[in-house]
């Protein structure tokens, strides 16, 4: 890669940026979704592009790409799912924009039985490259954020039942330049791969984002902070949560090691587990409810692999076992943060109040 | 249906005034502009039969007769809210006055509407049931095979598509492949019929009759109303991205409540002074709705964790 200069972008754009390259690059690559565009049909009045995505990730491509490669859908998420995942049999490397991770339920068959399982029950015989892209996540009682206040069906991180499906890659992206590179990678991916961005992480994280294309790997983890006496397993933006908090445990004498898990499925347990046989503590902090969840999947293949290295129960932070509230107040509760990560810690360690 | 005109106009006016200065009530989508579809069919239905209603659900609860003050507390998060703080904008409900939900889950309050007016049918009510959606809701298949239920089993439903022009910021003539939505009333053999979703009158002539065959046991109808909502999408969303100034001016030159009004006036019906005086009394409702809704209490975090599971009822079998 030639040094060239690195800008800042936010995560909306860096996203852009990817989908934006790789289109010029792969002439099969589409975009279709509700608004990833706007104004459809409308350029005679003067109207293109009014939209862009709930992130903006997909604004400007219209202007470049035309509207035979960025497809504004109908309201039919059973339908264009559909017409994504035909598509990627037949030639195409469609992006398809599920516009949050709550409407999955509204095209879970195209998901779970059809994109996930072909490649599989045809014997190989079809490659399936489609990229699914979705909004997720709380505002986490930050009320400037958008898609906050949104209750409990825009609201979710459904990652799990997700994860839960053999064949399916999902991704959760935490960074401006993991997501440009995560984004990379699963359009050249071979078989459909989801991808989750958080809302707030979409508008309001920024990052260093090299102009350049580069990719970042599917199913590996990332060391993004190194210490010697707790992993912190952050998953998306709870990520920097964990950052954050690694930080303040610093101040008490604490030296955490921060994962970034960045793919859910295929898990890189080896990070994991290399990082816990150093630390030999545990905490993984999850934004999606606790049963069957990613963090409990993850505590339990640590507790299988890893068991003789721990020094204490592993311990796991995520939302409660109930639907995402709409007040503010609430929201916010309901809401992994810092101080219930230090908590955990503190438990680990035996100290604090 | 002046009154219920009136109350959601200055509902949702004062609402974007509480967005625009800061309060935090959460994502919200203004319904002003299209009150005729909602104030008309609900006048032609009885307090005891049923709607299910969208994301752009003010009106929708208002002209069903939920009470102003506790949608106000529900946006402002508070525990004296239709849905103690739970719902928000997107999931208001009120079953005691037959309002079963706003539904944010694009055409799925089609299908509820669809299984009450079943429940009406089994348990010998008479009730009918109002499905409302959007044009967009018109893509959803799960509101295909909903009609196509309703057709086959003769339920008491009417179905009300208020084909404001836009889902977001898509056009319908772009979306939809029929020139007319009330023409797929055809693929499920019941009557369809279009009319000015901006003229009260006509948007209750139209739901009276459907309501009527529904209540006669002859199964549902399908009824258009052509309307325009005067603001975006939600509370931030910049119209002029994607239609004309001159087509929204259009659009609230037809405005509903100036015409209703006019149409009192002209046939004598109501003067002046009487449509001023439900003016203003709605204003006062409003006013003390905000009271309310500022002065009621937060929720407390166990409140978080109530209402997850239903309970047993007492006297059920266990």
């Amino acid at each position: 890669m030639t040094a060239t200069a690195v800008r800042e972008l936010s995560f909306g754009q860096a996203i852009n940026e990817a989908i934006r390259q790789e289109m010029r690059r792969d002439a099969n690559i589409i975009v279709m979704g509700e608004d990833v565009a706007g104004a459809a049909g409308r350029a005679h009045l003067g109207f293109v592009d009014a939209w862009g995505g709930p992130l903006r990730a997909t604004r400007g491509l219209i202007t470049e790409f035309g509207p035979e490669r960025i497809l504004d859908t109908p309201i039919a998420e059973m339908g264009f799912l559909g017409a994504g995942v035909g598509a990627a049999m037949s030639g195409l490397r469609p992006i398809v924009e599920i516009m949050f991770v709550d409407l999955i339920g509204c095209c879970y068959d195209q998901i779970m039985n059809q994109a996930a399982k072909m490649h599989y029950m045809m014997g190989g015989q079809v490659d399936l490259p489609l990229v699914i892209r979705t909004a997720y996540g709380t505002r986490g009682g930050d009320k400037r954020t958008y898609g906050g206040g949104a209750g409990a069906q825009h609201s979710q991180t459904l990652y799990a039942v997700l994860a839960h499906i053999p064949g399916l890659k999902v991704v959760v992206p935490s960074t401006a330049y993991n997501a440009k590179g995560l984004t990379v990678s699963a359009i050249r991916d071979n078989g459909p791969v989801i991808i989750l961005e958080h809302k707030f992480l979409g508008l309001r994280a920024k990052g260093p984002v090299p102009e350049e294309l580069y990719t970042v790997p599917i199913g590996r983890a990332e060391i993004v902070r190194r210490g010697r006496d707790v992993t912190l397993c952050g998953i998306g933006r709870m990520t920097h949560i964990c950052s954050e908090v690694a930080e303040s445990l610093a101040a008490e004498g604490i030296n955490a090691e921060v994962v970034d898990v960045l793919t859910l499925s295929p898990l890189d347990e080896d990070t994991i587990l290399e990082s816990v046989s150093r630390t030999r503590r545990l905490v993984v902090v999850d934004e999606d409810t606790p049963v069957c969840s990613v963090a409990r999947d993850i505590a339990a293949r640590v507790a299988e692999k890893g068991f003789d290295n721990l020094d204490a129960p592993i311990k796991t932070v995520t939302a409660p076992d109930t639907p995402v509230p709409f007040s503010a107040v609430l929201e916010a509760h309901y809401t992994p943060g810092p101080a219930q990560v230090i908590a955990a810690v503190h438990e680990l360690f035996g100290t604090g109040a | 249906m002046y009154e219920r005109l009136t109350l959601i106009r200055e509902f949702e006016e004062r609402l974007k005034w509480l967005v625009e200065t800061g309060v935090p009530v959460g994502a919200v989508h203004y319904y002003t502009g299209q009150e005729a579809c909602a104030v008309g069919v609900c006048a032609a239905l009885q307090p005891s039969d049923w709607i299910a209603s969208t994301h752009r659900g003010h009106g929708h609860c208002i002209a069903k007769g939920v009470e102003v003050h506790r949608m106000m507390a529900e946006l402002y998060g508070k525990t004296t809210g239709s849905n103690r703080a739970k719902g928000g904008s997107m999931h208001i409900t009120d079953v005691r006055v037959g309002m079963l939900g706003v539904n944010p889950i694009v055409g799925m309050g089609v299908t509820h509407a669809v299984g009450a007016a079943l429940s009406a049918k089994v348990r010998k009510t008479s009730q009918v049931a109002a499905a409302f959606f959007g044009e967009g809701g018109a893509s959803i298949g799960a509101v295909h095979e909903a009609m196509n239920l309703a057709a086959i089993w003769k339920l008491p439903v009417i179905f009300v598509c208020e084909n404001n022009g836009y889902a977001q910021a898509t056009p319908v003539e772009y979306a939809v492949s029929v020139p007319r939505i009330a023409d797929r009333a055809a693929a499920y053999s019941m009557p369809g019929v279009t009319v000015d979703g901006q003229d009260t009158v006509a948007v209750w002539e139209a739901a009276a009759i459907a309501v009527e065959r529904a209540r006669r046991g002859e199964g549902p109808s399908l009824i258009e109303c052509m309307t325009y909502r005067y603001y975006g999408h939600h509370q931030g969303d910049d119209t002029t991205r994607y239609r004309t100034r001159e087509e929204e001016q259009a659009a609230r030159d037809r405005d509903c409540i100036r015409r209703f009004r006019e149409q009192m006036l002209d046939q004598q019906l109501l003067t002046a002074a009487e449509l001023d005086a439900i003016e203003s009394a709605n204003n006062k409702k409003i006013d003390a709705a905000v009271a309310f809704a500022e002065s009621s209490p937060l929720p407390q975090p166990c409140d978080l964790f109530t209402d997850v599971y239903v309970p047993a009822r007492p006297g059920e079998p266990e």
